[in-house]
Parts: C-alpha cells; sequence; structure tokens
C-alpha cells in the first residue's frame, strides 16, 4: 500500500468501528481483532507513567467476546449510547503490512433521559495488521485523556 | 440580608432521626448544612483518614497530594524520613500550596500567588518582601512572626503501608483506632509486602458520599446487582464467609473463605449444574493464583468513614471517597500488585482489574446504583431506608446476607455528628 491507500484504510477502518459500536451491534467489535490481541483502555496520567493495569485490559479476542456478553447478559446499567467522533488517523509507521497508527477521538454519551456529556477524549494508539483484504487491530490502545470516568464505562471506547 | 440569611440557616433544625438503627432518613443524604457538619465533625473529627501509600513517598522531599474531605492536604517525607501532613493551604491568602498529585520538592514548597514558602513539615519559612522593599518602606509590621502562622498539619500514622492522616489532636491512636481485628485483616493482604500501583483512576459518582460507603458494606445486594459470577457460574459452592462489625459500627469487614473439607461435594456438584448457555470465551479472566495460605478469595474491608481495601481473588486495590457536595464524590481507585510479583502474576492482577473499576464486570454496577438512590429520593427527605435485613443491631455475622455494616456505619457517624 502506498501512503494515502494505507491512510485511507486506516480511516475507513476507524469509521467501521465506530459505527459497529454507536449503532449498538457490539457483537461485531471482536471481530476488528485479531485473535490474539491486546485491548486496553487506559489513562494519559497512567500511561505515561508506564503503569500496567488498566481500565479495560483484553489480550485475546475472546476477552472481548467475554465483554460483550457481560454487558447483555449480566451488568446493569441504565440505557445509554456513544457517538464517536474521530479525526483523521496519522500514520506512525507501517512495515510490510503492518501498520502503526495514532487517532484522536471525541465520545459523546447519551442518556435515555437525553442527558448527553462529552463522556471520553484522547487518541488510540493502534498496530494494524493485514489479514486478506481486511485490516485488523492486533492491538488498540485507549489512552483517554481525563483520569475521570463520569459513573461507570459499560460499552467499549 | 446577610445576617438575616445568617440567622434562618443557623435557625433551621435538623429534622429528628427515627428511632433505633434501622431507619435512614433521606435527607442525610441531601442537605447542605448536614454536609457541612460532616466536614467538622467528621472529617476533620477525632477520625483518621486514609491520604496516600507509604511508597507514594519514598524519598526524602517526595509528595502526594490528598484530601480529607472537602480539605485537600500534601503529604511529604521529611528529614530521617519522617512522614508529615498539612494542609494545601497558604497561610496568607489560602491559595493551594501545590499544584502537582505527586513530585519530589527537596526545597519544600512555594506558594504561586506570593511567594510564602513552606519546609517539608509545612512550617512557614519565608515570606516574600517581608522587611518590604530596600528603602521605600513596606513589608510586614514588625512584629510579624512566621512561626504563628501556616496550614494546619496533621497527626500521621502508617499501618502495614497504608498511610493515615487526623486533624483532630482528640483522636485515638491508630492502632486503637482501628482495633485488633481491623489491624490483622489488613495485615493479612498488605503486612511485609511491598506494593507496586499498577494504576489508579477516579470515577465520578453522581451521589452523595455515603451512599457509597453504604454500598461498599452492603454485602446483601453483592450476588443480586452484580450478576456476573452468576450468569457465568463461577459461583462456588463449597465457601464461608461472614460479615464482622468492629469500630463502633464504623469498619466492616466482609469476607468469603474456601472451605476445604468441602472441596470435592462441591466440584461434584458444579458439574452436575453447569446447564447455563453462558460461558465464557476465554475463562483465564479467573485463573487465579495462590496468595493467601487462609483460603479468603474475596475481603472488602472498610475503614470508617471513606477507605476502602479490596482483596477479590487476586485483585488487590484501594479505594477512597472524596465528598464534592451533597450530591457527587469522587472515588479514588490504586490498583495494586507486589514487588515480587512473577509475570505471570503480574499477568493475573492485569486481568482480574478487569473486575474492578468503573468497567469493573462486579463493580460497574456500583458506579451508578447510588445515582438511582439520589435521583429517587430526590422528592422524599423525609422518608426512610429500611435497613432490617439481618436484624436489627450493628453486630457481626455469618451471614452476608445482613446489613448490619451498614447499621454499624450510621451509628458511628450519628455519634459523631450528635444526630
Amino acid at each position: 500500500m502506498d501512503t494515502a491507500s494505507r491512510f485511507l484504510a486506516v480511516a475507513q477502518l476507524n469509521a467501521q468501528y465506530a459505527s459497529v459500536i454507536d449503532n449498538d451491534r457490539l457483537e461485531q467489535w471482536p471481530d476488528f481483532f485479531t485473535p490474539q490481541c491486546l485491548y486496553r483502555i487506559t489513562t494519559a496520567g497512567n500511561f505515561a507513567r508506564g503503569y500496567e493495569a488498566s481500565i479495560v485490559f483484553a489480550n485475546s479476542r475472546g476477552m472481548l467476546v467475554d465483554r460483550v456478553s457481560a454487558l447483555r447478559t449480566a451488568n446493569i446499567y441504565e440505557r445509554q449510547s456513544y457517538r464517536h467522533i474521530m479525526a483523521a488517523p496519522v500514520i506512525l509507521g507501517a512495515q510490510g503490512e503492518d501498520m502503526r497508527s495514532e487517532t484522536s477521538f471525541a465520545v459523546v454519551r447519551i442518556m435515555r433521559d437525553g442527558a448527553t456529556i462529552l463522556f471520553a477524549s484522547g487518541r488510540y494508539l493502534d498496530a494494524i495488521v493485514q489479514d486478506g483484504s481486511a485490516l485488523m487491530f492486533r492491538e488498540r490502545i485507549v489512552v483517554c485523556d481525563s483520569p475521570r470516568i463520569d459513573t461507570l464505562l459499560a460499552i467499549p471506547l | 440580608m446577610p445576617d438575616e440569611i445568617a440567622t434562618s440557616a443557623a435557625q433551621a433544625a435538623l429534622p429528628s432521626w427515627p428511632e433505633g438503627l434501622t431507619r435512614i432518613p433521606y435527607w442525610v443524604f441531601q442537605r447542605d448544612d448536614i454536609y457541612v457538619r460532616e466536614q467538622a465533625h467528621v472529617f476533620r473529627g477525632p477520625v483518621w483518614h486514609y491520604l496516600c501509600l507509604e511508597t507514594d513517598v519514598p524519598d526524602e522531599g517526595s509528595f502526594r497530594t490528598s484530601f480529607i474531605g472537602d480539605a485537600p492536604v500534601i503529604v511529604t517525607r521529611g528529614a530521617g524520613g519522617k512522614l508529615h501532613a498539612f494542609e494545601n493551604r497558604c497561610a496568607h491568602r489560602g491559595a493551594l500550596i501545590c499544584l502537582d498529585d505527586e513530585g519530589k520538592a527537596k526545597q519544600g514548597f512555594s506558594c504561586v500567588y506570593h511567594a510564602w514558602s513552606y519546609d517539608l513539615e509545612g512550617n512557614l519559612n519565608g515570606v516574600a518582601f517581608m522587611r518590604g522593599m530596600k528603602g521605600k518602606g513596606g513589608g510586614m509590621p514588625p512584629d510579624f512572626k512566621m512561626s504563628d502562622h501556616g496550614p494546619r498539619k496533621l497527626r500521621v500514622a502508617v499501618i502495614h503501608g497504608l498511610v493515615f492522616g487526623t486533624f483532630s489532636a482528640q483522636a485515638s491512636s491508630l492502632e486503637e483506632f482501628l482495633g485488633d481485628e481491623i489491624c490483622a485483616r489488613i495485615a493479612r493482604v498488605l503486612e511485609g509486602r511491598k506494593p507496586v500501583v499498577l494504576a489508579r483512576y477516579t470515577q465520578a459518582l453522581p451521589n452523595n458520599w455515603k451512599l457509597y460507603i453504604e454500598n461498599v458494606k452492603d454485602s446483601y445486594h453483592a450476588s443480586i446487582l452484580h450478576l456476573f459470577f452468576t450468569t457465568f457460574e463461577l459461583n462456588r459452592l463449597n465457601y464461608t464467609g461472614g460479615v464482622i462489625v468492629e469500630g463502633d459500627g464504623g469498619h466492616h469487614v466482609s469476607f468469603n473463605q474456601l472451605d476445604r473439607s468441602k472441596v470435592d461435594e462441591a466440584y461434584s456438584k458444579q458439574n452436575i449444574r453447569s446447564e447455563s448457555d453462558y460461558k465464557l470465551a476465554d475463562p483465564s479472566l479467573l485463573h487465579g493464583f495462590e496468595e493467601f495460605p487462609d483460603g479468603v478469595t474475596l475481603q472488602i474491608l472498610t475503614v470508617f468513614p471513606t477507605f476502602v481495601l479490596q482483596q477479590i481473588q487476586n485483585s488487590i486495590a484501594v479505594r477512597q471517597i472524596v465528598p464534592r457536595g451533597p450530591g457527587h464524590s469522587d472515588l479514588h481507585w490504586t490498583i495494586l500488585g507486589f514487588e515480587d510479583d512473577t509475570p505471570d502474576q503480574r499477568l493475573v492482577r492485569l486481568k482480574q482489574a478487569n473486575l474492578v473499576g468503573p468497567a469493573g464486570y462486579i463493580s460497574m454496577e456500583d458506579g451508578c446504583v447510588g445515582g438511582f438512590v439520589q435521583r429517587g429520593v430526590a422528592g422524599a427527605p423525609d422518608h426512610s431506608a429500611i435497613l432490617e435485613m439481618g436484624g436489627r443491631d450493628a453486630v457481626s455475622s455469618e451471614s452476608r446476607v445482613t446489613e448490619g455494616g451498614l447499621r454499624g456505619f450510621w451509628k458511628r457517624y450519628r455519634a459523631l455528628m450528635g444526630i
């Protein structure tokens, strides 16, 4: 892939990822990741200090599947949805089919009564691999700018 | 007009508290005057409050900022390795002295507003232009003494790596405040071990701080609100447990312990009853390691009023609740490992951190349920919650289906508040 196609491919991957979460098709969310993967939600302060633990941690696609089934069947939270606003990706590097990218995001949370807040902002730090014609995340580290999470974080970022 | 407002505020007496320990009037989660009184009687009262980990201030000059109720506090390590804590409030005009969460301040602190400076013990040791400008006069009056002024200092004490502080000269020693049982229960998690911070984050709760600490002490709700373990059939049958109520009711421990005599029987029962459709795709989340020889797999410990030490399997954390007005609070999580963790053990802790925090499989609900109460009781200040599960007193219990820990909290709280 040349530079322009990489940019377009990653932007499209991000757009599809956001669409799946924001339109409540969470069952498709794990499919964006390779079977052995790393997905973390952390904060800028934790990330800068190299703190290892996360608000959400998964090192397999199975753990992402479990997140979704827990949200669907076990966890209790008030009805809410997200709207992701994604910036254009920055391609940090590419080697063969593998890429590293960084993408800024903002997530608006809409509660059932209409209360709408800027729930999270931050950046995705991604390692992306090509599997046939599809791009997948081998690693997606969600670095939230703020150390504070309002109420709870149920739906993934 | 201001006089009238002050008078009417003073005259507005608190409603009377219902008889006994089993009714909690909802006004206690709502009223501004209660909030103000709590700051004086509970947070600045004869009570010890968790401030930080001892490892947060490792060297001479290290500091970490914290809170006791509304009051911002600085914890430092001074000469000879001694720990100090004092208000993060300049003696001059009240500005914050320190604007960082943590760091090194070998030379002490200097207020950014007018450069009044403090040593690591919180002593005022410099006032900019104290003697005025050369030849131009000004300066402080000649009888102004720096030693007469300073932020309030706290008494500081450490137990198994946890730093506590109190504004009160009347408070008993920390050990006496905690009591033997609580000291022993802290020891079984932390004694002789060097904790490593694995993460810190803050959960902003849409509710009064007391609704969160009630929730932590409420072992009755655990298997009802938190369905993760039940749904995925991860509950084990071969457990005993109970609730310990200590410290004039204010502290509590809730625990589950493996009953080794029932292990075989229980395992066979588990095989029989696995009819659920729900299975974890990656059950490694719960493949822990044997960390505690006593077989306790869950221990939730609270120290009155706002400290929580958590052991859920191999997930260890301390939680500190900071009130933010009557209807809001901040829950500060510090997720811990230990210096001698093997890489495999550390990975277990990273995975099990999924159980707790704002996205925790078994704790996310606690972030919203306090808000459900706060909103639910908005129009019912004169009505009361019912706390009769497990009896009407505040005593330890072999059953975890009890509200004894909550009744204990309110007993201690009311004694301090004089209500």
